[in-house]
C-alpha cells in the first residue's frame, strides 16, 4: 500500500510543482492568473531546491511572453527540459514559436491558466478563447478540470510529450482552478520518475543542436516540398491520443485515479449527453449524479485531450443510448456555424457513424451552447436547464447558458433555485476588505481543516478589480464527499461580515441557509447591536431564523497590537462558532500556522497574534433576536437618483453587485462607455478626512497637486458665488496679487477620500503658537461626512477660474486647473495618479490618450465607474486602452490619424473658404495654438466655422463638419508603467521615439510591475528585492532617458514630484510644446516598494536627494538655439544612497534576507548614482557645439 | 618608549581606540584602524530597539496589501529565512575577529532585561573580546524617581555581567544628580570599566519646516571637558577601568586624558573629519609630546592629574566654574 501524501494547496503551485521538478530551462513572464506558477518555480530555484534529475532549474524572467517563448524554443532546440507558464494574450504572443516548436516535433508542455483574450474589453478571468486560439499550432492541447487533475496533467503532459514528441499545452481553469485551494495527493518524486521514461529524455538530448554533431533546422522551404513536410509529421498525431491514454493507464496504476481521454461519467444508459472540458465539467458531473439518483438517465463526456481530436475515442465514449448532446464551449467564435468544441464534435459523430466506431447507431441530436466567459458563474441549475432543452424535440442550438439574451434570444432560462449543494458539506461565505487580513485568514483555515480531518475541502476566492478598498469574498465548503462544486456559494450555512457597512452595500444575507449563522465584526456590543442593522438585514434575520453572533474584532486587534488587521480574531471566531474542531485543537492549530507563516520574522510577531487568539473569545457575543424588524435604516440605492439613465440602469446595477441581471441589450455593442462616471460611486472609504484650516493656509497648491484622486481642490471665485453657500462652507481671500478681491476655498469630497493623508503631509503650513496643526489635518469623517457633503456639492456649482490667465508653471496657479480626471480605483496613496491628473488638468480638454496595459489601464478603465471626465462644456480627455506591448504605437496611430484629418480638414477649408468667409478661413489656417489663450480663440474660430457648414450643401461642406474639430490643436499622450516601457513594450516605444512625429509618452515608473504584483522590470534599480529578484537585482535600473537622448530630437525629462513639483509641471509643458516626440519618465511610489504611503512623497524627495533619481530636462529645442539641450535639475547627491534605500523594504528586505550580498549590492548602487551622475554632470556642463562654433568664429 | 596601556583585562598597544561608531559597520575600515595603530576596536552598537521595530516593520510591509487583489496577491517574494535577529552583528564580530589581532570589543543597547541578556551571551558566543553596555536611556517618564533610573542601570548590569564571562564596560551618560555615586555603583555592581561618557542624539529644529529633526553633531575640543573632570574625579576611586571618549581629537587630548587617569581615549569624531588613518597622527604626536617632555611611559603619567594626584583637588569642583565665569571677559 503506498504511503499517499496529501497537502492543501491551489492548482497554480500544483502544477508548478510539477512542472519544475521534470524541467531544467523555465522562462516567463508575468501575467494573470499563471503569474504564481512563475513565481513558486522562481521561489523555489532560489532556495536551490532540485528537480527529480538533482539539479536546480534555471528560472528566468523574459520581456515578454513572446520572449519567454522564444527562450523556451532555444533551450528545447539545445536539449534541455524547458517549460513556460502563461495565459490569455501572453499565450498569444507565444503562437509564433508554438508552430515552430510543433513543426521541429519538440517535446515540452506549457501550462496555460486559460483566461479570456481581450476584445471589446480586458478581462482577467476564465474561459477558452486563449487556448482556442492555439489549436492549429500543432501543439496537444490537454485539459484538467480541478485542483488533483491539473497536478495529474501536469505530469501526464510531460510523459506524453515526451514520448509522442508532439509539444503539449496543458491548460486548466483561470481563477477557478489555478486559484482555487483543494486538498490532492501529491505526486512524489520516485513515482515521477516511474512516469517519465529515461531513455525518451535522453532521445530529446540527443535530438539537441550541438557543434560535435552538427544539423540544421530551420530551413527555408519551396512549393516543392513544404506541403508533403507537413504531412510527414501525420504518424506523430496519429501516434499521440494513444501513448496519451497509455500514460494515463500508467498513471491510473500508480495512483489509483484513472483518467480517459474522454470520460464519460453518467448512466450506462443515458439518453441526454453533455460533452465539455475544464472546471465546468465538474459542475456536470456533480448534476449527473443528483439528477441519476432522481432516476433520469443523463451522462457527460469530459474532453481530456481536445487536440489531437482522437475521433474515434470520443464516439466509442458515448453510450450506445444517446439521444441528444448538448457540447458546450467556454469561448466565442463571433461569426462561425459553431464553436470549436461543437464543431468537432459535430465532425466526430458524422465520421463516426460512418466508420462504424462506438456504439451509437443513428445520429443524436446534437447542439452546441456557450457558458462561462469571462468566469462567469456555471452552475448546476444552468446544467439542468441544459439537459431539459435536450428533452426538447427541436432544442435551440446556438444557445447561451448564464446570462439573458434579450437582443438575438440565444440564451436559455434556467432556474436558479435548483440546488444539488448536500447538506452534509459545509458552506462558509466570508466578505471582507483586503486590508482586513480576511483572505489570508480563510487560506489558514481551510488548510487547518484540510490538514486536520478526513475531510473534502474547497477555497475560492474572489477579489476586488478596485484597488483603494478592495472587498474580498471567501468561499469556503468542507465536508466528507469529493467536493465538485466549481461555483459560487448562494446557501451559506455561515456568512462573516467583517465590514459592518457591507450590510448596507450587500444583499449579503440573501446566501444564508434557514437556520444559518451571521457573525458580524462591529463596534456595537449585543445589546446595541439590534437597532443598528438596516431594516431588510433585520427582516432577513427574523425570517430565516437567523443565529447572530457579534465582535468588535478591530478592538481586540488594536489591543493586541495587530492595528486593523482583524484576520486572526475572525479565524478563531469563525472556528468557534462553526466547532469543525474541538475548540482547544482549533486554537491549538491556528496557533502552530502562526508560527509556521510569521515565526520567521520574530517571536514578537507571532506574540500579538497569540494576544488576539487569547483576547477573542471573551469578546464574542450571540445577539438575542427580537421578534420585530423595525430599524428606520434603509439600504441607500447604489447611485443617487439625478445620475443619467445609463449610469442608475446600468452601471448601477454593477455597483450594487446585480450585473449578472444585466440583459445582453443593455450593454453597448463594442465596449464604449461614457467617461465621468466615478463620480456617482460614493463609496465612503475614509475613517479620516483632510480638514482645512484657512487662516494657516498659505495657498500654496501643493496638497492640491499630490492628492491621487482628486479629491481635494481649489477654487479661486467672484465673492458673489459665495450666496447661497452652506453654513459651514470655508473660504479665505485669495492671498495672489492676481486673483486680488477674489475668494479662495480648498475643498474636500468627503465620500471619495481614500484617507491617504498625502495631502496632510506635504502642507508646510503650521499654527504658529501649536506647530501640530497644520492648514489640513486628518479628522473622522462620519461627522463631518453630512456637512461637509454639502460643502462639495456647493463647491462644484461655483465656475471654474479662468484658465487663460493663470501661470501655468507655478503650482498655487495651476493647481486651480479642474482635474479630468477624478476618484480612480487606485491604491490609496498612489504615485502614479497625480501625474495622470496633472496632465488631465494642463492639457484634458483636448487630450487624448493611448493607455498600456497595467495599474494604469484597471484604475483608468475598470467598470462599473470610470475617472476620465469632462469640463463644464463637455470636452475631455477619450481615452482606450489596446493591449500591454503595443502601446507606443496605438498611439502613433492616434497621431497619424488626427495629424491625416487635420491635413485633410485644412485642404477642405482651403476650398470652401469662399464659401465660408476668407478671413475665418485665413485665420483658422494660420492660428498659433501655443498657449491656452490661442487655443481657446481657435475653438471659436473652428466653432464659427461649423456653424457655416451645417447651412452649406455640399459634399466638401459635410466632409469639413466631421473633420473640422481636428483644426484644434490636439494632444496625444501615451501612458504606460515601466514593465510596457522597459520591457515589453521597448521596442515599439523605441520605433516611435525614432518616428519624429508630435507624440507624449508618460511612463509612470514604479520600477517593478505592480498590476502583477511586484515582478522585476529592467526599471528596477540595483539591490531592490522583487519577484525573479528574491536576491536583490543585480543589475542597474536601465537608463531609458539616456537611450531616448540619443536621438537627438526627442524632447526627453525624468521628473519625481514628490521632489520638485515645479520641475514636474515644466517638464510637462515642455513636453507638450515640443513639436516632435516626447519622453516623459516620472518617479511613482507604489505599494510594491514596502512603503508608507502617507509619507511617500518624503521617499520622492530622498530618491533625488540622494542621486538615485535624477530631475533633468533634455529639450532639443535648446539645441537649436546653440545652447546646450541637457538640463540637469538635480542638485548634487547631498544624501547616501543607503539611506534612501533604506527608507523602502524593497531595499531592506535584502539586510533580512541576505546582509552579505545587501551591504555589496548598497555599494555598488552608490557606485551606480555616483557614476551617474558624473555621466549626467559632464553631458549637462558641455557646450553644445553650435555654442563652440559661435564662440570660435565671434 | 612604552604607550601600552591595561583596558578590561587586556594589554593594549596604545591607549587609542576607536569608539563605536558607523566607521565600524565595515570590515575593512576595522582593518584600517588596525594599520593605523589602533590598540582595539569597539564595534558600533547593537540596538535591540532597532531590531525590534524592524521586525514589526517587515511584518507590516509584507502582509499589507497581501490577497487583497486578483492580479497581485503578495509582493514580494516569499524567503525561506529573515535573519530578523542579531545574527548579521554576530557575523561581524566574528569576520572582525577573522579579520584583525587587535581586540574587538562589541557594543550593545537593549531595551530589556532577556535582549540585554540574551544578546550578550551571543556576543560572547560570536567572539568578542569584551562588551561594552550602551545604555542609551532618556528618562522622560515624569514620574520617574533619579533612583529608579539609577537602579535600571545597575540591574542590566549585573544581570549581564551574571550571563558572561568576558569583561563589561558601561558607557554612561553624564546626567546623575551624582555621578561619582553612581560610578561606585556600578564599579561595586562589577563593572569592569566605565566609558564617559555617552554622548546623547540631541534634537534639533528645521526653522523652515517647524519639524524636529535628528541632528548628529560631531563633538568639538570643547567636549572634553566633562569626561577630563569625572575621570579625573574618579581615578583611584573606583576599581573599574576609566575609558574617556567626547572630544578626544589631538594628541595633547589624549594626554590630558590619559594624565587624570584615562585607561584609553576613544576617538571617533576625529576620525570621522580626518579620516581612520588620522590615528596614525595622534599616535605620533603622543609620541613627540612625551619625548619632548621626557616621558618613558603612558603608566607613568596616568593619573599623574586626577583629582587624587594634583596639585589642587579643588581645581576640578565645582567652585571652578565660578571662578572661570568671573575671569571670563567678553572682547572688546
Amino acid at each position: 500500500m503506498r504511503n499517499r501524501i496529501f497537502a492543501t494547496i491551489d492548482g497554480n503551485e500544483a502544477v508548478a510543482s510539477v512542472a519544475y521538478r521534470l524541467n531544467e530551462v523555465i522562462a516567463i513572464y508575468p501575467i494573470t492568473p499563471a503569474s504564481p506558477m512563475g513565481e513558486w518555480s522562481d521561489s523555489w530555484s532560489s532556495e536551490g531546491r532540485p528537480n527529480i534529475w538533482g539539479t536546480v532549474p534555471l528560472v528566468v524572467e523574459m520581456q515578454s511572453e513572446a520572449g519567454a517563448a522564444g527562450t523556451v524554443h532555444g533551450a528545447l532546440q539545445t536539449g534541455s527540459l524547458a517549460t513556460t507558464f502563461t495565459a490569455s494574450q501572453g499565450l498569444l504572443l507565444m503562437i509564433p514559436n508554438m508552430y515552430k516548436i510543433a513543426g521541429e516535433l519538440t517535446s515540452t508542455v506549457f501550462h496555460v491558466a486559460a483566461r479570456t483574450v481581450a476584445t471589446h474589453a480586458l478581462s482577467i478571468f476564465c474561459d477558452h478563447s486563449d487556448v482556442m486560439a492555439t489549436r492549429a499550432t500543432g501543439f496537444a492541447l490537454l485539459c484538467s478540470a480541478s485542483v488533483q487533475e491539473a497536478m495529474d496533467f501536469a505530469l501526464i503532459a510531460q510523459a506524453s510529450s515526451l514520448e509522442s514528441r508532439i509539444p503539449f499545452l496543458h491548460f486548466f481553469d483561470g481563477f477557478r482552478t489555478s486559484h482555487e485551494i483543494s486538498k490532492v495527493e501529491l505526486l512524489p518524486d520516485d513515482d515521477l520518475h516511474t512516469m517519465i521514461d529515461e531513455d525518451l529524455v535522453l532521445a530529446h538530448r540527443a535530438r539537441a543542436l550541438s557543434p560535435d554533431r552538427p544539423v540544421l533546422r530551420g530551413t527555408t522551404q519551396n512549393p516543392d516540398i513544404f506541403f508533403q513536410s507537413r504531412e510527414r509529421a501525420n504518424p506523430y498525431y496519429i501516434d499521440c491520443p494513444n501513448i496519451t491514454q497509455r500514460a494515463m493507464d500508467k498513471f491510473a496504476k500508480l495512483f489509483g485515479r484513472a483518467y480517459r481521454l474522454f470520460q464519460y461519467h453518467g448512466a450506462p444508459d443515458a439518453e441526454h449527453v453533455i460533452v465539455l472540458m475544464g472546471s465546468g465539467a465538474e459542475v456536470v458531473h456533480e448534476t449527473v449524479d443528483h439528477l441519476n439518483n432522481r432516476g433520469e438517465k443523463v451522462g457527460l463526456v469530459k474532453v481530456r485531450l481536445y487536440r489531437p481530436f482522437d475521433t474515434k475515442r470520443f464516439i466509442e465514449a458515448l453510450p450506445s443510448t444517446t439521444q441528444a448532446i448538448a457540447v458546450l464551449d467556454r469561448t466565442k467564435e463571433p461569426g462561425s456555424s459553431g464553436e470549436p468544441l461543437y464543431l468537432d464534435s459535430v465532425t466526430a459523430i458524422h465520421e463516426g457513424i460512418i466508420g462504424g466506431w462506438g456504439k451509437i447507431k443513428i445520429i443524436p441530436k446534437i447542439i452546441g451552447g456557450r457558458y462561462g466567459l469571462s468566469s462567469k458563474e456555471f452552475t448546476p441549475a444552468m446544467v439542468k436547464a441544459i439537459f431539459d432543452l435536450l428533452s426538447i424535440e427541436k432544442p435551440k442550438n446556438h444557445f447561451t447558458v448564464g446570462i439573458h439574451d434579450d437582443l438575438t434570444h440565444t440564451s436559455i432560462t434556467y432556474d436558479p433555485k435548483f440546488s444539488t449543494e448536500p447538506d452534509d458539506v459545509f458552506r462558509a461565505l466570508f466578505y471582507g476588505l483586503g486590508s482586513d487580513g480576511t483572505v489570508g485568514a480563510n487560506k489558514n483555515s481551510i488548510k487547518i481543516i484540510g490538514k486536520n480531518t478526513d475531510y473534502h475541502i474547497q477555497g475560492y476566492f474572489v477579489y476586488d478589480s478596485r484597488k483603494a478598498g478592495a472587498v474580498t469574498i471567501s468561499h469556503l465548503r468542507f465536508g466528507t464527499r469529493p467536493i465538485r462544486s466549481a461555483y459560487l456559494i448562494d446557501r451559506a450555512n455561515l456568512l462573516g461580515c467583517h465590514q459592518p457597512i457591507f450590510l448596507e452595500r450587500y444583499d449579503m444575507l440573501k446566501h444564508i441557509l434557514p437556520g444559518g449563522t451571521l457573525l458580524l465584526n462591529t463596534p456595537y456590543g449585543q445589546e446595541e447591536i439590534w437597532e443598528h442593522l438596516p431594516l431588510s438585514v433585520q427582516k432577513q434575520i427574523i425570517e430565516k431564523k437567523i443565529k447572530f453572533y457579534v465582535i468588535d474584532a478591530y478592538k481586540v486587534a488594536r489591543r493586541s497590537g495587530l492595528g486593523g488587521r482583524i484576520n486572526i480574531v475572525m479565524q478563531v471566531c469563525f472556528f468557534a462558532i462553526s466547532q469543525i474542531l474541538p475548540k482547544d485543537r482549533s486554537i491549538e492549530e491556528i496557533r502552530r500556522f502562526l508560527y509556521e507563516t510569521y515565526g520567521k520574522q520574530g517571536e514578537e510577531i507571532v506574540h500579538m497574534n497569540l494576544q488576539a487568539i487569547n483576547n477573542t473569545l471573551a469578546h464574542l457575543f450571540e445577539v438575542k433576536i427580537p421578534d420585530r424588524a423595525d430599524s428606520p435604516i434603509e439600504i441607500p440605492p447604489p447611485v443617487p437618483e439625478e445620475a443619467p439613465l445609463f449610469v442608475r440602469e446600468v452601471l448601477g446595477k454593477m455597483i450594487a453587485s446585480q450585473g449578472d441581471e444585466l440583459p445582453v441589450s443593455a450593454l453597448p455593442p463594442d465596449g464604449t462607455y461614457p467617461t465621468g462616471t466615478t463620480k456617482w460611486e460614493k463609496l465612503n472609504l475614509a475613517l479620516e478626512i483632510p480638514v482645512w484650516e484657512p487662516e494657516i493656509c498659505i495657498q500654496c497648491g501643493k496638497c492640491i497637486i499630490v492628492c491621487p484622486h482628486a479629491v481635494i481642490r481649489i477654487k479661486t471665485y467672484d465673492p458673489k458665488y459665495l450666496e447661497g453657500a452652506p453654513d459651514k462652507f470655508k473660504s479665505s481671500y485669495a492671498r495672489d496679487e492676481v486673483w486680488k478681491g477674489l475668494k479662495y476655498t480648498i475643498q474636500v469630497a468627503p465620500e471619495d477620500c481614500t484617507e491617504c493623508g498625502i495631502c496632510v503631509d506635504v502642507c508646510p503650513a503650521r499654527s504658529k503658537s501649536e506647530t501640530r496643526i497644520k492648514a489640513l489635518n486628518m479628522h473622522p469623517q462620519p461627522p463631518l461626512r453630512e456637512e461637509e457633503r454639502k460643502n462639495w456639492d456647493f463647491f462644484l456649482t461655483i465656475p471654474e477660474t479662468d484658465r487663460i490667465h493663470l501661470h501655468q508653471a507655478s503650482v498655487r496657479h495651476q493647481q486651480v486647473q479642474q482635474p479630468l480626471f477624478e476618484f480612480s480605483s487606485a491604491c490609496a496613496g498612489c504615485g502614479e495618479t497625480p501625474y495622470i491628473k496633472l496632465l488631465s488638468q494642463l492639457f484634458g480638454d483636448r487630450l487624448i490618450v493611448a493607455n498600456s496595459t497595467g495599474c494604469s489601464s484597471i484604475y483608468g478603465g475598470n467598470l462599473p465607474t470610470t475617472p476620465w471626465t469632462t469640463n463644464a462644456e463637455g470636452r475631455g480627455p477619450a481615452w482606450s486602452n489596446s493591449l500591454f506591448e503595443d502601446n507606443a504605437e496605438f498611439g502613433l496611430g492616434f497621431r497619424l490619424s488626427i495629424d491625416k484629418q487635420r491635413e485633410f480638414a485644412t485642404h477642405l477649408l482651403k476650398k470652401v473658404s469662399l464659401v465660408i468667409g476668407e478671413n475665418l478661413a485665413h485665420a483658422i489656417l494660420n492660428a498659433e495654438q501655443k498657449d491656452e489663450a490661442g487655443i481657446y480663440e481657435q475653438r471659436k474660430r473652428v466653432e464659427a466655422l461649423k456653424k457655416w457648414l451645417q447651412d452649406v450643401e455640399s459634399q466638401d461642406a459635410r466632409r469639413l463638419l466631421s473633420i473640422a474639430d481636428m483644426l484644434v490643436k490636439k494632444s496625444v499622450w501615451i501612458i504606460g508603467g515601466d514593465g510596457w516601457a522597459y520591457d515589453i513594450g521597448f521596442g515599439g516605444l523605441d520605433h516611435v521615439l525614432a518616428s519624429g512625429y508630435n507624440i507624449n509618452i508618460l511612463v509612470l515608473d514604479t520600477e517593478v510591475y505592480s498590476n502583477t504584483g511586484g515582478q522585476m522590470s529592467k526599471a528596477t534599480p540595483r539591490a531592490a528585492v522583487a519577484k525573479f529578484a528574491s536576491a536583490g537585482k543585480p543589475a542597474p535600473k536601465k537608463d531609458l532617458g539616456l537611450i531616448a537622448m540619443t536621438y537627438g530630437n526627442v524632447y526627453v525629462a525624468s521628473v519625481a514630484m514628490g521632489a520638485k513639483d515645479e520641475h514636474t509641471i515644466r517638464a510637462f509643458l515642455e513636453a507638450e510644446a515640443y513639436e516632435g516626440p516626447s519622453l516623459i519618465i516620472a518617479y511613482s511610489h507604489c505599494i510594491a516598494h514596502g512603503i508608507n504611503m502617507t509619507t511617500a512623497m518624503r521617499n520622492q524627495k530622498a530618491a533625488v536627494d540622494s542621486g538615485q533619481w535624477l530631475l533633468y530636462r533634455f529639450n532639443p529645442e535648446r539645441a537649436k538655439q546653440g545652447e546646450n539641450p541637457l538640463h540637469l535639475d538635480s542638485p548634487a547627491p547631498k544624501i547616501p544612497v543607503q539611506q534612501y534605500l533604506y527608507m523602502e523594504n524593497r531595499f531592506k528586505m535584502l539586510l533580512k534576507t541576505r546582509p552579505i550580498e545587501a551591504k555589496r549590492l548598497f555599494k555598488e548602487a552608490q557606485q551606480d548614482v555616483n557614476s551617474r551622475w558624473s555621466l549626467y554632470e559632464y553631458l549637462a556642463a558641455r557646450k553644445s557645439e553650435i555654442e563652440k562654433r559661435n564662440k570660435s568664429s565671434g | 618608549m612604552d604607550l601600552s596601556t591595561k583596558y578590561l583585562g587586556m594589554t593594549l598597544r596604545t591607549p587609542l581606540v576607536p569608539s563605536a561608531s558607523p566607521l565600524s559597520e565595515e570590515i575593512d575600515n576595522i582593518k584600517r584602524m588596525e594599520d593605523a595603530g589602533a590598540a582595539a576596536v569597539i564595534l558600533h552598537s547593537l540596538f535591540e530597539e532597532q531590531l525590534r521595530l524592524e521586525r514589526y516593520e517587515l511584518h507590516h510591509h509584507l502582509t499589507h496589501h497581501i490577497n487583497s487583489f486578483a492580479e497581485a496577491l503578495t509582493f514580494f517574494p516569499e524567503p525561506t529565512e529573515f535573519h530578523v535577529g542579531p545574527e548579521s552583528y554576530l557575523y561581524h564580530i566574528q569576520k572582525a575577529k577573522e579579520a584583525v589581532s587587535i581586540p574587538i570589543i562589541a557594543s550593545l543597547n537593549g531595551t530589556s532585561v532577556g535582549g540585554w541578556i540574551d544578546y550578550s551571551k551571543r556576543i560572547e558566543r560570536a567572539g568578542a573580546d569584551a562588551l561594552e553596555l550602551n545604555i542609551y536611556y532618556i528618562p522622560a517618564d515624569i514620574e520617574m524617581t533619579s533612583e529608579q533610573v539609577e537602579q535600571t542601570y545597575v540591574e542590566i548590569l549585573k544581570a549581564v555581567k551574571s550571563e558572561v564571562k568576558i569583561p563589561v564596560a558601561l558607557k554612561l551618560s553624564p546626567f546623575f544628580n551624582n555621578i561619582a555615586y553612581m560610578a561606585k555603583r556600578l564599579d561595586d555592581a562589577g563593572a569592569n570599566a566605565l566609558v564617559l561618557f555617552n554622548r546623547f542624539y540631541q534634537p534639533d529644529i528645521d526653522l523652515e519646516t517647524l519639524e524636529v529633526r535628528p541632528n548628529i553633531i560631531l563633538s568639538t575640543p570643547q567636549a572634553l571637558r566633562l569626561p577630563l573632570r569625572w575621570i579625573a574625579i574618579l581615578y583611584g576611586r573606583v576599581k573599574a577601568d576609566l575609558a574617556a571618549t567626547s572630544g578626544v581629537h589631538t594628541a595633547r587630548d589624549v594626554i590630558k586624558m590619559l594624565m587624570v587617569g584615562a585607561n584609553i581615549t576613544m576617538l571617533c569624531s576625529v576620525l570621522l573629519r580626518h579620516g581612520i588613518e588620522h590615528i596614525r597622527i595622534i599616535e605620533q604626536g603622543v609620541r613627540n609630546w612625551m619625548e619632548e617632555h621626557e616621558y618613558e611611559s603612558v603608566q607613568q603619567m596616568q593619573g599623574s592629574m586626577s583629582q587624587k594626584n594634583c596639585e589642587d583637588p579643588s581645581a576640578f569642583e565645582r567652585s571652578q566654574y565660578m571662578r572661570g565665569l568671573l575671569t571670563y571677559k567678553p572682547k572688546a
